[in-house]
């Protein structure tokens, strides 16, 4: 963190400067973050899709290979298994996470005297790394040597990550341990901006806390929540991290999401042109996401883009 | 706010207290529900957080026999001499090396770029440049990873730590435009046009005014930056490939395969890699905090 600024940023008096506050001296300070912006970012995502017609191994030459890897991707059935785990940890994770994320943000923001302690504390598990998690949660299920041998409890040993429905329930155990916490915060900045001349009048009302609720409050947050599930259900497109190091896709292949089976193509069977086509997929699928759910809230939603 | 103080206060007093449930007339009580959901759910959080720790200072061999939450009876040092003798100081250095080469041309590009868009709004390619960095912000980096992989094997970066800087400056570009972009934004028009009739150019301007405003913002994005940055996996996983450029995630990895079964020495090195993202936290969290939650809330 620099907190002073580079000697360049001495004062110097420019007899030009009257004229300096037009737009076009800015612009160039636009630029550098313009230049890596478009080489490192803009460009590989038109890049990936270039690449998805093309037969590449991560080494040697690259070939032209017509719409082949587009029609061996789609005719393979790994896909349409990735398509849907990624749907089923997305749906899963979404569910979980909401109604609790909600719940808590309503505590939190009637809560003055503890939100403080709650928000430091909420926070610490989006502070670790996903491979941190992922190693502390592996050693703590562990079936052999893990927590529920460490208590005794038959209940606890399980084979959590050896069996399918097992090792999802865990991920989604996880990722809603990691981001309910944060979504949690997003739900209390937004309640305590709810007026309060809305209670006071549901209160006179003699309306009651779950009525409260489901009409007042509920309906308040309805762009934070179109917001906060954008958050979730594109984030979970990208879970890569996690469930690599975890179960890397296994077992077998019943945790294999989309981005998992990108990287088994890529970098683990040296295909290149058909990892791109499920790299382009994951790119179209988040778009699709975001933009589903943006119309769900309707056209004013421009100030909550704006606060993202 | 005495107002808050007091539970017999009538409502029209209440209408300017920040409360948002007023103890009315349709509320029994507190809300019970919602108390114990936050308090259990802090229990969920804290609960591995604290069998971490314990377990990190325990022996190997007490780890199978004693209860594994209570804290060591004879706890020990030996799981994090294991790990700062297997290399975790290199890798350790390695990591914050990539996170200041990130974060630190992160924050100075994105301020630029940030005061560019506020002091020429009135420019239709800087608001064109806007929008496109708000579009990066729906850039998944794993659909970019192919292109980007060719890029430096083209460069010949490859396993090297600015492979690794390189691609993380470009991706954490777009938030860090975004927020300081907002923040600018605030600064009254005032305070750039006396320093301008005071003879100053924009770039002095960018340095005397906007920097020191927008600390801050700059914290925020920076600790956020840093954070992301150190817990990257991806990046270092598919651009290095020796041990020696090894970062923080990578090496808990690795450590998980090189320890197997020896799980306090794992939960050490979990332990060890997290300890400077909590010190970061500490020193940013009123900032972090309040300006991701109050970001997204609105």
């Amino acid at each position: 963190m620099t907190t002073d600024a580079p000697p360049a940023a001495r004062p110097r008096s420019n007899p030009r400067g009257e004229r300096a506050g037009q737009h076009g001296p800015v612009l160039w300070m636009a630029l550098p973050a313009l230049a890596v912006f478009l080489c490192f970012a803009v460009l590989p995502l038109i890049g990936v899709f270039a690449l998805s017609f093309t037969r590449w191994d991560g080494l040697g030459p690259i070939h032209l290979a017509g719409i082949g890897n587009w029609r061996s991707v789609f005719s393979d059935s790994d896909l349409l298994h990735s398509l849907w785990v990624t749907f089923e940890v997305m749906l899963y994770s979404w569910l979980v996470q909401t109604p609790i994320s909600i719940l808590l943000g309503v505590f939190m923001a009637s809560q003055h005297r503890y939100r403080a302690v709650l928000a430091v504390f909420y926070f610490i598990p989006l502070l670790l790394s996903a491979a941190a998690i992922a190693v502390t949660f592996k050693a703590l299920l562990d079936p052999n040597f893990g927590l529920g041998p460490g208590l005794h409890s038959s209940l606890l040993t399980q084979n959590w990550l050896g069996e399918p429905a097992l090792a999802m329930g865990v991920i989604i155990f996880i990722v809603s341990w990691q981001f309910i916490p944060f979504h949690s915060l997003i739900y209390q900045g937004a309640v305590r901006q709810i007026p309060q001349a809305l209670y006071e009048a549901a209160a006179l009302d003699g309306a009651g806390r779950m009525r409260t609720f489901l009409s007042i409050t509920l309906p308040q947050l309805k762009y934070t929540i179109i917001t906060s599930s954008t958050l979730m259900v594109v984030g979970s497109l990208t879970f890569f991290d996690l469930i690599f190091v975890l179960t890397a896709g296994g077992p077998g292949d019943s945790t294999r999401v989309l981005a998992l089976d990108m990287y088994r193509r890529g970098f683990g069977a040296n295909q290149m042109g058909p990892a791109s086509v499920i790299a382009v997929i994951l790119v179209i699928v988040g778009l699709a996401i975001a933009l589903g759910l943006r119309r769900l809230g309707g056209d004013a939603d421009e100030s909550q883009l704006e606060g993202i | 706010m005495t107002a808050l103080l007091d539970p017999t206060v009538d409502e029209p007093t209440r209408q300017a207290s920040l409360a948002s449930k007023p103890a009315g007339h349709g509320w029994s009580g507190p809300n019970w529900l919602a108390g114990l959901a936050g308090w259990f759910w802090l229990a969920v959080v804290l609960v591995p957080l604290y069998w971490i720790v314990i377990t990190s200072f325990k022996a190997q061999s007490d780890y199978y026999q004693q209860n594994a939450f209570a804290p060591s009876s004879n706890p020990t040092l030996d799981n994090y001499r294991l790990v700062l003798q297997n290399d975790f100081l290199h890798y350790f250095v390695n990591s914050v090396v990539v996170a200041v080469g990130t974060t630190v041309p992160t924050i100075l590009l994105a301020l630029m770029a940030g005061f560019a868009i506020v002091r020429g709004a009135r420019s239709r390619l800087l608001k064109r440049i806007h929008s496109l960095f708000l579009l990066g912000l729906a850039i998944p980096l794993q659909a970019a990873i192919i292109p980007i992989y060719l890029v430096i094997i083209k460069l010949g970066l490859y396993d090297s730590l600015a492979a690794i800087a390189i691609p993380s400056i470009a991706f954490a570009i777009p938030l860090a435009v975004l927020v300081l972009t907002n923040f600018l934004r605030d600064v009254p028009r005032d305070l750039f046009e006396s320093m301008r009739l005071d003879g100053a150019n924009e770039w002095t301007m960018l340095w005397r005014l906007a920097f020191p405003l927008t600390r801050p913002a700059l914290v925020t994005v920076a600790v956020y930056t840093g954070v992301t940055v150190w817990n990257g996996f991806l990046l270092p996983l598919i651009l290095t490939q020796s041990p020696d450029r090894r970062t923080m995630p990578l090496a808990v990895w690795s450590f998980q395969g090189q320890f197997q079964v020896n799980v306090p020495a794992v939960l050490a090195s979990v332990v060890l890699s997290t300890v400077p993202i909590l010190a970061l936290y500490t020193i940013g969290r009123r900032q972090l905090v309040s300006g991701l939650s109050e970001g997204f809330g609105k």
